[in-house]
């Protein structure tokens, strides 16, 4: 899978799981505010990553990426 | 001096309708909610019929955060309670001034727990079992649920007494607003609908057969019944003291004369006659009524060999000789366990209203316990003011509801 690939189809699951549009998820653009994510809802996004491409984002290095662009990056490169 | 308990608001999801008017338009018409699912077969049931509930779609009304922590009995509890509180006139502001309690009965919620345990087993990872499975797992998720959704401020508990539930949740309601504890309850029932919480029932043989004939399988009191089909939804009664329902200019449909209870102190699984007679008996003394006052009894008969013998006896024991039309809805709804004894409130009360006794369906021939009672099983036309609710569970709990016509 090519990392656009890659990014379409978490892009995808993400915008189905946290009912955003998708042209928000852009690489600048910050998770926590964007997916309006709180300490529970943290959980459902490292789940749903897992799912999409088997990569588990530890609780506590999620909370150093600020942007999807970051969180593209850290998962593919652990693909 | 105790507070007179009236009921102002009713709502429903049920397998006969998700509207009082759709439900009482399929009471009347002896409509079977029952349906043979393939699913429960390829899964090893001994019986794969079921009452057939729709899953409420959600999104748009709820936000996302909310619906996380729902699994379905909870959705349908929302959908109950939220046309429940409309049709009793109360709205967000009213709720937000005044302390409204909430009692609920639910027993179960193993869809959650299955797919967290899945998780866990093949993940080894319990932060992927996601953020709302915990909340979906416990007991009193629809209590929980609903407290947050509708900003309740009263008291907040889940019922669980097995098939009772939903009728103790009301019984208790009303002796909270009888002794001036609470104003406003919202009361209710919820039951999970899928092969994973009925799986083990199925597995002790409590379930019909009649998978042919899915809507002849369930007949409380025939002859020929051979067991239970599962069923649910969710009902809910808004119930408050008569000044608080005066006060507001509320429409009251009815009043909560009399709650009796009892335990068995018997078997798990085998009901008896005795702690039924007391759970009767106590419902029509605290109601301070004579037994001929009572104009129709929606009995809790399942379809079991043993349940329904052992209430028609405890019906006959109570009512002596008078007899007085007695039905169970079941035969229709099948068994909507946590739910049941607040739906079956609601379809008496639907039936008092207007006038009918729906039809004890598939009643073809009396056993030797229950042909001294009168079960009609067509459609009956008859006014009456006063009716009994009966509902019995597992481990012998008993709760009885009387409630007259306003």
């Amino acid at each position: 899978m090519t990392k656009e690939e890659f990014i379409a189809k978490l892009n995808a699951s993400l915008a189905e799981e946290f009912e955003v549009e998708e042209s928000v998820l852009v690489p600048e653009a910050p998770i926590k505010e964007t997916l309006e994510l709180d300490s529970l809802s943290f959980v459902d996004l490292i789940a749903l990553v897992e799912s999409v491409s088997g990569v588990k984002v530890a609780g506590t290095e999620v909370a150093k990426i600020a942007t999807f662009g970051e969180l593209y990056d850290y998962v593919y490169e652990r693909m | 001096m105790q507070k007179r308990v009236v009921i102002t608001g009713m709502g429903i999801w049920s397998c006969l309708g998700s509207t009082l008017d759709e439900v009482a338009k399929s009471l009347y018409e002896g409509r079977s909610g029952i349906v043979f699912d393939p699913e429960r077969k390829e899964m090893g049931f001994r019986s794969a019929l079921t009452g057939c509930v729709p899953l409420p779609d959600l999104k748009g009304e709820l936000s996302r955060a909310q619906r996380v922590f729902m699994p379905e009995q909870a959705m349908y509890a929302y959908c109950a309670t939220r046309d429940a509180l409309l049709d009793a006139g109360v709205d967000a502001d009213y709720l937000a001034a005044h302390e409204v309690g909430l009692l609920y009965g639910n027993d179960s919620s193993t869809v959650p727990v299955v797919k967290a345990v899945d998780t866990m087993r093949e993940k080894k990872d319990t932060t992927l079992c996601g953020s709302g499975a915990i909340f979906q797992s416990m007991n009193s998720t629809v209590t929980m649920n609903l407290d947050c959704i509708f900003k309740l401020k009263g008291i907040n508990l889940t019922v669980s007494g097995a098939c009772a539930s939903g009728s103790h949740a009301i019984g208790i309601g009303a002796l909270l607003i009888q002794n001036g504890l609470q104003e406003m309850v919202v009361c209710g029932g919820a039951q999970e609908v899928n092969p994973f919480c009925v799986g083990s029932f199925d597995g002790i043989s409590a379930f019909s057969t009649r998978e042919s004939e899915p809507q002849k399988a369930s007949r409380p009191f025939d002859r020929d019944r051979d067991g239970l089909v599962p069923g649910g939804g969710a009902a809910t009664v808004i119930i408050e003291s008569y000044e608080s329902a005066v006060r507001r200019g509320a429409h009251i449909y009815g009043e909560v004369l009399g709650y009796g209870f009892s335990g068995n102190g018997d078997h798990i699984s085998s009901p008896n006659v005795d702690g039924p007679v007391r759970s009767l008996e106590m419902a029509v003394r605290r109601a301070g009524i004579s037994t001929k006052d009572i104009g129709y009894i929606n009995a809790h008969a399942t379809s079991t060999h043993v349940g329904d013998a052992n209430e028609a006896k405890a019906i006959r024991k109570v009512f002596g000789d008078r007899t007085v039309e007695v039905t169970s809805t079941k035969s229709q709804t099948g068994h909507e366990m946590w739910m049941a004894g607040a739906s079956e409130v609601i379809y008496s009360m639907l039936m008092m209203k207007r006038g009918f006794i729906a039809p004890n369906l598939n009643f073809e021939n009396p056993d030797e316990d229950s042909e001294g009672l009168i079960i009609p099983a067509e459609r009956l036309e008859k006014h009456f003011d006063v009716f009994l609710s009966n509902s019995f569970g597992f481990g012998g709990t008993n709760s009885t509801l009387v409630i007259k016509n306003i």
